[in-house]
């Protein structure tokens, strides 16, 4: 998600809701007007938002499960190669090859790799951290992080045009219609 | 699902996980001003932060102490090569455990009622990985020299660890253990920093809390990533939590020592941890919650299931004590028997007995419900609790060592002043850092309570309505 080339020093134009329910119907109604473009801004997780807004993202489990198969994979050569490549070492005359006494920490290693998998992939996919984006600069929109659900329909949506988006997102219901600069 | 069950929206415990007629901003404000407005922090944070800071020193004094002079100064010598240094980290590691089982399991398990305690619970895990992980390192005396056995590194000796030793396993259990719950935690307060950051009236504060929520800013497809991870570290985090005792009681069971080569010992490991950290969150719980007037988010019924979480695992703990008898008779071995008359009989017979006071006697009045919901009654049982769990690993470790195969090598352990400054020193540490955290993080999730206020609201409606649709129990579906 780039935002780039906005329209006329214009971000988007933001409706501001109350309740989840609200900014739900309200995206549905957005995505059905034929609106790309959209974000929904919640402050805490609203089911279902993110499927109405577009398709959901899988990538960040698939990133997880990598990570963790690189994790076992790392950890359990890591522990052949130590125990019967670079140091071998008699211990109790078992083999040196002995891959049960490798499990635990092969599992370990797996969980490690795939939760730093599971973090990065999460804030890189969503692009963060990013100190800032233009719509923090909406109208009210400190309480978005508090207690208002905001819908934004941006500037490079195809058929963005600021009078028609605004009339549309009143007729959502919103409390609250402003312009976001870029 | 019979959890579900539980949480039908007719069900009059739901409503008691958030008391009172709130908003979101009620909750948020409830939350948020312990952090935001400092002078709500009255005399009895100083007194304790104080007195964790004086257990601070005193862990620095020894740990200097001991740096300069070596672990001689500790009482454990042999046969008695384990003692305090091992049952403080086996304690502090179980206490642990119960912030990870409250945060990542009942999340699993789509228990609601985990949002109001997680947070706090959680800090409680990393405060008290912090606390176990000195005692192995100081053990080896002086860490830095002791890194090349720990970690494989490549290092101009040649020598590399050695991967079939459970000690081995521990070291990265233990480290794999503090990282994720690290992470887990940070991602969890995410959300709430940038709550904060929007929050906070002075600017160098909404820009501190600006860097740390990373430029959060609430996208819908955001939270659809991040409740999505979120879910996922959790499901790690689960095998993890119980890996983790699993290996370190295998620090044990592995060995040939009498008392301690039993199959038993992971999942008896893993119920005696649960059982001292909600043990240990109840201590926590109690006076945050009525100092910081969270009563309405933390509530009776919290407290009840708490109570109820740490009688079960109790009764699990007092089921291995039984087996210990049972396996020590049954397989007749005269090693065996001999150990376990030591425990009952021996010269240590008070720590054995005082143990089952503990750990047995003491939980019996948790089946009563008026004594779940007496929170002097159910504090004073938590820190009996944590005593016994305490003497539980006393038992098992010095028990066993000072009474080995050949008598002539019998010796009595006493412990020195410094294995006790040190133990009481990572005390005041653990509640020194307890007492910063709930003073500058917001000590229970913030966006997770909105969200279960959100959803026992829309279970009220639907049960007005008499729909028979079950509420949405978990916070993340």
């Amino acid at each position: 998600m780039t935002h780039e080339a906005p329209k006329n020093g214009v971000f988007g134009i933001v409706a501001e809701f109350t309740t989840p329910e609200e900014v739900l119907s309200a995206a549905r109604r957005t995505k059905e007007a034929g609106y790309e473009k959209v974000e929904a801004y919640t402050p805490f997780p609203v089911h279902g938002l993110a499927d109405a807004l577009g398709p959901e993202d899988h990538r960040v489990k698939w990133i997880i499960f990598w990570g963790g198969v690189a994790g076992a994979i790392g950890g359990f050569y890591m522990q052949w190669w130590v125990s019967a490549v670079a140091y071998p070492h008699n211990v109790g005359g078992k083999p040196l090859f002995s891959w049960p006494a490798f499990v635990p920490i092969t599992f370990e290693c797996m969980v490690l790799i795939a939760s730093f998998a599971a973090v990065i992939g999460m804030l890189a996919l969503s692009g963060l951290p990013r100190p800032h984006h233009p719509i923090f600069d909406a109208k009210n929109f400190d309480r978005a992080s508090r207690d208002r659900f905001f819908l934004c329909i941006e500037a490079d949506d195809p058929a963005f045009d600021p009078e028609e988006v605004t009339r549309f997102l009143r007729s959502l219901g919103a409390q609250d219609v402003s312009e976001v600069p870029a | 699902m019979a959890i579900k069950e539980e949480f039908r929206p007719d069900s009059e415990q739901h409503t008691q996980l958030i008391t009172g007629e709130q908003t979101y901003q009620s909750l948020e404000d409830s939350i948020s001003l312990v952090v935001l407005d400092q002078q709500r922090h009255k005399s009895n944070w100083y007194l304790v932060a104080g007195l964790g800071f004086l257990g601070v020193n005193m862990l620095m004094l020894t740990v200097a102490y001991l740096l300069y002079m070596g672990i001689g100064i500790w009482g454990n010598n042999q046969p008695v090569g384990w003692a305090f240094d091992i049952i403080n980290f086996v304690w502090w590691i179980g206490i642990g455990h119960a912030g990870t089982l409250i945060s990542a399991i009942l999340l699993l398990m789509r228990q609601p009622w985990r949002n109001s305690i997680n947070r706090f619970a959680e800090a409680m895990t990393l405060f008290a990985v912090m606390c176990a992980a000195m005692f192995p390192l100081l053990h080896t005396g002086r860490p830095w020299v002791a890194a090349y056995w720990l970690f494989p590194y490549p290092n101009w000796m040649g020598i590399l660890p050695q991967f079939r030793s459970p000690l081995m396993w521990d070291v990265f259990a233990v480290s794999t253990y503090f990282t994720v719950s690290a992470i887990f935690w940070y991602v969890g307060l995410i959300p709430d920093f940038a709550t904060l950051r929007d929050k906070a009236k002075k600017i160098w504060l909404a820009r501190l809390f600006g860097v740390f929520a990373m430029g959060w800013r609430g996208a819908a497809r955001h939270w659809q990533r991040y409740e999505s991870a979120y879910l996922i570290l959790a499901g790690l985090s689960t095998p993890l939590v119980l890996s983790v005792h699993s290996i370190v009681s295998l620090d044990f069971a592995s060995s040939i020592v009498v008392g301690w080569n039993t199959t038993l010992f992971p999942p008896y490991f893993v119920a005696g941890a649960i059982f001292a950290g909600f043990a240990m969150v109840i201590i926590l719980a109690i006076p945050i919650r009525k100092w910081y007037g969270l009563d309405h988010i933390v509530t009776m019924k919290h407290m009840d299931w708490m109570a109820k979480i740490m009688l079960a695992t109790g009764m699990i703990v007092c089921y291995g004590y039984f087996c210990e008898m049972f396996y020590a008779f049954y397989s007749g071995e005269s090693y065996e028997l001999q150990a376990m008359e030591a425990r009952l009989t021996g010269p240590y017979w008070f720590l054995y007995y005082a143990l089952w006071f503990c750990n047995f006697f003491a939980i019996q009045p948790l089946w009563v419900p008026a004594v779940r919901r007496n929170l002097s009654a159910l504090f004073w049982i938590s820190i009996i609790v944590s005593i016994g769990m305490w003497l539980e690993r006393f038992v098992i470790i010095p028990l066993s060592l000072n009474r080995d195969y050949v008598p002539g090598s019998w010796h009595m352990y006493y412990p020195t002043a410094w294995d006790f400054s040190m133990f009481f020193g990572t005390v005041g540490f653990f509640v020194f850092m307890m007492w910063l955290f709930v003073r500058f993080v917001p000590a229970i999730n913030i966006f997770e309570m909105k969200d279960l206020l959100y959803k026992l609201r829309l279970s009220a409606r639907h049960s007005d309505k008499g729909s028979s649709e079950p509420a949405g129990g978990g916070a993340h579906e």
